[in-house]
């Protein structure tokens, strides 16, 4: 790989150990992918949190340890000085300040808590949510970033036409202290064009509607480029964000396009970047419930948790969320947790939906998610979400069976305990 | 092998991702794997609900498969299990992603892609594999049934 002078000088050490070390797994990682060079990124978004027991024996090493292990694969612990360039922290595994519901042993609470003051301290924004293009971190269209989270990748690069490869943990903490990433996959523009044609022939009109959608996106493309053919009516932030998510779980999706909507799609044609198009892929009647029903994973009907916000929720679901709920009770038997990010969480506080939601009997939970966190309420076995990427993973990591559907649908079930939706 | 007795031995060529060498049984899938929610990473093992290697361990084989799916947590699992003892001996894959790329780096197991042949179609679960990522050489030897 060629490495400019300066990234010469990096990975002689010049600027310390710890850039060395991300240096020296910048290349080997370049190297793996077959990148020519690296590219200069000012904007990362990784996972530095520790709030898991199997980092807690690290962590009691201090978190120049964790960051070395889990961010720079470095054998050796070294001191981890400020981040070269601005990055912030994605999701993490405990709610700071519901954590006591989450059923968080209070050592690990403190841990995080210890891990955050240390990651600030070398200027990594605690923005704490899956979904920091929601509170100010809006990438411009052509900006080269390094982030992770596969549904704030596919965003960031189908909706805002940034630049980016789904990264790891290692890779962005590597990135954070050189501004560097390889040059390789989406940062080349020829490498975003569309190879697969979805042909939406049935109308997608709810954030549901995109779940699905994009779950069936996923199955069918695996890690190809699609674009949608058949949108009718422009998508909010919220469909796509859903659209993406799901897009990513199912399958590897890292860009769409959708024409008169996407930045680099103003038409079907640019989309292929003139090049011929493939087949279509029919999402007609029979592909929509088909891949509805591929997300419930339950047959009893009697539900016992009830997870919205994943990902994080906007401001306009929690002011929909508390619209849905207000005046209303959750079920006894029911659990019900509505997830935002923590700036936004304080929009909802100021707007009342969190009072609304909170005298209903549900909670506003931020920071992290129940996948995230492996904590879920007591004894549950059987939860609904509008989630089709909640729907994917928490009944494999959190041995659940589980309900999809509308928001609507949850929020009944919230209400009586028993799941009532349909396609 | 006793004397005597047939062995078939097919050699293929591919690209050294991550360089080392390792011989282990194969346990191979035509299905991408997911690392964050697609695995134990204390066990080794695959729990994604609908995968075809569902409750089985990779951990100590030659891991065959297409690449990486889902979430970016997918480096992140592997390493652990790395620093859990319970890494696939080495990985072959056909799919070049990032998630893969990094994530074969810090598993830090030999690993090879660009084969010269269909891995899918020369190799069986419970073959003997000898990877050798240095040179990029794959040597699979038939498990006798």
């Amino acid at each position: 790989m060629q490495l400019t002078d300066y990234e010469k000088q990096m990975l002689g050490g010049e600027n310390g150990p710890a850039v060395a070390r991300a240096m020296d797994l910048l290349v080997r990682y370049g190297e793996a992918l077959g990148a020519e060079r690296l590219v200069e990124t000012r904007n990362v978004a990784g996972a530095f949190n520790a709030s898991t027991p199997s980092i807690r024996s690290m962590a009691e090493d201090g978190f120049d340890r964790v960051y070395s292990e889990l961010n720079l694969d470095s054998d050796d612990v070294v001191d981890i000085p400020h981040m070269a360039v601005p990055t912030c922290q994605l999701i993490t595994g405990i709610d700071i300040e519901n954590h006591a519901l989450q059923g968080a042993d209070p050592g690990l609470v403190d841990m995080q808590k210890d891990g955050e003051r240390f990651f600030g301290q070398r200027g990594i924004n605690m923005m704490c949510t899956c979904t920091p293009y929601q509170v100010g971190n809006v990438p411009v269209r052509g900006e080269h970033l390094a982030w992770m989270e596969s549904s704030a990748v596919i965003y960031a690069n189908s909706v805002l036409g940034a630049r980016t490869n789904v990264e790891g943990k290692e890779s962005t903490g590597a990135a954070g202290l050189t501004g560097r990433i390889p040059y390789w996959g989406l940062h080349l523009p020829e490498n975003r064009l569309a190879d697969r044609l979805i042909d939406v022939q049935v109308p997608v009109e709810d954030m549901a509607g995109w779940g699905v959608l994009g779950y069936f996106t996923g199955l069918q493309v695996e890690e190809a480029q699609p674009a949608l053919n058949g949108i009718s009516a422009t998508p909010t932030l919220w469909e796509l964000k859903h659209f993406g998510a799901a897009a990513a779980s199912s399958g590897g999706v890292e860009i769409y396009h959708i024409p008169g909507v996407t930045p680099e799609a103003p038409t079907l044609e640019a989309a292929f970047g003139g090049n011929p198009m493939p087949d279509p892929i029919v999402f007609g009647e029979r592909e929509r419930v088909a891949t509805w029903e591929r997300l419930q994973s339950a047959e009893d009907r009697s539900v016992d948790f009830i997870m919205l916000g994943c990902p994080h929720n906007s401001i306009e679901q929690m002011s929909r969320v508390a619209e849905l709920l207000e005046g209303r009770k959750v079920h006894a038997d029911v659990a019900l947790w509505v997830h935002t990010p923590r700036a936004l969480a304080e929009v909802s506080k100021r707007s009342g939906y969190t009072d609304i939601i909170r005298e209903a009997g549900g909670v506003v939970m931020s920071d992290t998610c129940p996948a995230i966190s492996r904590r879920l309420p007591k004894g549950v076995r059987v939860i609904a979400t509008d989630s089709a990427k909640q729907a994917h993973y928490l009944p494999a990591i959190a041995g659940v069976d589980g309900w999809f559907g509308s928001l609507e649908h949850c929020i009944d079930a919230a209400i009586t305990g028993k799941w009532r939706g349909g396609p | 092998m006793p004397d005597g007795q047939s062995t078939s031995k097919i050699v293929m060529r591919g690209r050294g991702v991550v360089p080392g060498k390792a011989r282990a049984e194969a346990l191979v899938t035509r299905q991408t794997i997911s690392g964050w929610g697609g695995i134990n990473e204390r066990e080794g093992s695959v729990i994604e609900l609908r995968h075809e290697l569902r409750g089985q361990s990779f951990a100590g084989k030659v891991l065959v498969f297409p690449g990486a799916k889902g979430s970016s947590g997918w480096s992140a699992y592997f390493h652990m299990c790395r620093l859990n003892g319970t890494a696939p001996a080495a990985m072959i894959f056909t799919r070049m992603t990032t998630k893969m790329a990094l994530g074969a780096v810090v598993t830090r197991v030999p690993a090879i892609t660009d084969l010269d042949g269909d891995p899918f179609e020369m190799i069986e679960t419970g073959d003997l594999v000898e990877v050798d990522a240095d040179e990029g050489i794959v040597t699979i030897t038939k498990h006798e049934t």
